[in-house]
């Protein structure tokens, strides 16, 4: 056991796998002798040398590309792009190509591919630089779209997301690369597809995603110590594909659902989840569900302003607070 | 094929020349296949037998056909939305190039994919790309792998001169010279991009070449319509890059005898032009250069009845095969064989 920062349970993470499997190769701008403008990557290219851990140009379709060919032909490409916002200047492959090869060619073309990004606010970069864009990726058949929040997950979900055979987007939160967790010795290998209850609780059921994780825990905290109100915490971890049946279990249990969301309201990831929780578990619900996300603006980049719109520990408890004492 | 009167000039100078009588029938018969196969798809389309859209390549059967005899097993194709001429060049048969444009059972995708995505991995196609520039840089990925592994196929990524003006195209470029790819880049330069001259919409005469020297390569302009100029251009940068010595980007001037797709008449063609190019035909230039070599019009005649014969075979195959079977809509969305997204 050892607590490590989620950014070195990136670069932890692909060494895991570039070890095992010699057909992984890494590459990106700035990912191999900069070791990544987060500092992600740092000691891959000294360990796997320079046929396997590469810089490219800024060339972004370039980069998806030529990890799609390399794919395709036999190889596990991780590939990254530096910020998510970016995935706008390629979004060519994630949205036409990655995901419908596969079909449209009836099952002749295959796809392991990995595409890391940072995605997210809280570095007060602006409307480009700070964008949580899963639910871009979220609403494409055939990809799949995981968002670790702590160290573990992401070595553990990088790992199962390189291993898996299917095209995956990997979106890493920039506000939590500095954040500790405790990640236990020797391999460690996750499932796609599973949410985590972080905190069992009896009064309501908030899912959250990546940064929002630790700002729900925080609020059931609270909304406990203060008000006596007991929330279960569920980490969503992997959009596509959806474990709605542990999402659906914990509303059976608690009758009450909010969703934590950094993406902008509309067509964000909570949207699709209450829908299948109104549409499958209705009778199950003491409320209408609520979604607490950030409004449906470009990010500013002032701290002040950044700070009014992500939705903050104190907006989760009072959202949950008056909705549970209406 | 040995019993033909071209083995009999053996010797003569400029008759068993580098390319030789097997490989200039090879020549030949890949593009009677691809014209063949190309008229009999656009016949379809008139019975309203070809559904969608199609993007033929009548007038550029040259270029599909010399890359395609010059390359190797192992060796990987990238096409187009234009891309039948250079899925047949690869072997693939007629049946299931035809079968996939009438979205017939017997199709390659059994009618998932459709004309333009055209795609036969057993064959060393890779997929027909329709999205403009796209599969430069898969191509470029294809390439590196094999570099990464030691593998000497070489990647061939065939597009229009309308991709010379894409942002893919300059950075799939940039990525192969940077990384001395075994990949080569094919520019089919037909003159139109869509319905537009490349001219009014291009800064250079010469859409792809007149960039080459931007990433380093050499300017390459050929005649398009010379199946023997283009074979030699091929094998030329098959060995540049299985030598290890990086990409090569070849612009191949053509003309397409039909408009950009099903729905074009190619109205906005300057009176004059589209005869002026027929005098270039593929196949009237390879029929004179078989002749010229001491070939008999007899084999000549004998590949066209074989190849007329079997696309008509190939064309009753496909109208008698059943519609896909419903069971494959929801099939191979993901590696898993299914579609699910959820539990």
């Amino acid at each position: 056991m050892a607590e490590i920062t989620y950014r070195d349970a990136v670069a932890r993470g692909i060494a895991q796998e570039m070890a095992r499997d010699p057909d992984v190769i890494f590459f990106g701008e700035d990912v191999a002798k900069a070791g990544g403008v987060f500092k992600a990557t740092v000691g891959l290219y000294e360990q796997f040398g320079p046929r396997r851990v590469r810089d490219t140009p800024i060339s972004e379709q370039a980069i998806l590309g030529a990890a799609m060919g390399a794919a395709m032909t036999g190889l596990k490409p991780i590939a990254e792009i530096m910020f998510s916002d970016f995935i706008a200047v390629c979004f060519d492959y994630i949205a036409n190509e990655f995901p419908k090869s596969r079909y449209m060619t009836n099952g002749q073309t295959k796809c392991p591919l990995v595409v890391r990004t940072g995605n997210g606010a809280g570095s007060r970069f602006g409307a480009q630089h700070s964008q949580s864009v899963e639910n871009w990726c979220m609403m494409i058949p055939g990809l799949k779209v995981v968002a670790p929040s702590s160290p573990v997950d992401v070595i553990g979900l990088l790992a199962a997301a390189v291993r898996d055979p299917d095209p995956v987007i990997f979106f890493e939160h920039k506000s939590l690369y500095a954040v500790k967790g405790e990640v236990p010795d020797g391999e460690i290998l996750d499932t796609l597809g599973t949410a985590k209850v972080l905190r069992p609780g009896k009064d309501a059921t908030i899912l959250a995603l990546a940064l929002m994780v630790p700002r729900a825990l925080a609020a059931a905290e609270q909304l406990k110590a203060q008000y006596n109100i007991d929330c279960e915490v569920v980490d969503v971890r992997s959009l596509v594909p959806l474990d709605t049946q542990t999402i659906l279990g914990s509303v059976g249990k608690t009758h009450r659902l909010f969703t934590v969301e950094e993406n902008p309201r509309l067509c964000g990831w909570g949207a699709e989840i209450v829908s299948i929780v109104v549409e499958e578990a209705f009778y199950d619900l003491d409320a209408p569900p609520v979604r607490i996300t950030t409004p449906h603006i470009p990010l500013p980049a002032a701290d002040i302003l950044e700070d009014m719109v992500l939705p903050t520990t104190e907006r989760i408890v009072e959202t949950v607070r008056k909705s549970l004492n209406s | 094929m040995s019993n033909s009167p071209g083995l009999a000039l053996a010797g003569q100078p400029g008759v068993n020349d580098d390319i030789g009588e097997e490989t200039r029938l090879k020549l030949y018969h890949s593009q009677v296949v691809i014209r063949e196969a190309e008229q009999r798809a656009f016949d379809l389309f008139l019975q309203n037998l070809v559904k969608g859209t199609s993007h033929l390549s009548l007038g550029q059967e040259a270029i599909a056909a010399g890359f395609g005899v010059a390359m190797q097993k192992g060796d990987l194709t990238f096409a187009t939305y234009r891309g039948h001429a250079h899925t047949l060049a690869r072997g693939v048969p007629v049946e299931k190039m035809l079968g996939e444009l009438m979205q017939r059972d017997n199709g390659l995708m059994r009618g998932k994919g459709g004309s333009m995505h055209l795609a036969s991995e057993e064959h060393g196609v890779m997929g027909s790309y329709a999205i403009i520039g796209a599969h430069l840089p898969i191509a470029c990925g294809a390439a590196l792998r094999a570099q990464y592994r030691g593998d000497k196929d070489v990647s061939v990524c065939f597009f229009g001169d309308g991709t010379t003006n894409i942002g893919a195209f300059h950075e799939a470029l940039n990525f192969a010279a940077i990384w001395k790819l075994p990949v080569v880049f094919v520019c089919e330069n037909n003159l139109y991009m869509e319905y537009t001259p490349i001219s009014e919409v291009t800064a250079v005469e010469h859409p792809a070449a007149d960039r080459a020297s931007a990433y380093g390569l050499p300017r390459i302009v050929i005649d398009g319509n010379d199946a023997d100029v283009v074979y030699r251009e091929a094998q030329k940068a098959f060995a540049k890059a299985r030598a290890g010595d990086g990409p090569s980007l070849i612009e191949c001037m053509t003309y397409r005898h039909s408009g950009h797709s099903r729905a074009d008449p190619a109205k906005y063609r300057p009176e004059g032009e589209l005869e002026r190019w027929k005098e270039k035909d593929p196949i009237k230039v390879y029929r004179a250069r078989l002749k010229q070599f001491g070939i008999s019009d007899e084999a000549v005649k004998k590949i066209d009845a074989e190849v007329r014969k079997m696309v008509d075979e190939a064309t009753e195959a496909c109208k008698a095969a059943p519609e896909p079977s419903t069971d494959i809509l929801f099939t191979d969305v993901y590696a898993d064989g299914g579609w699910a997204w959820r539990n």
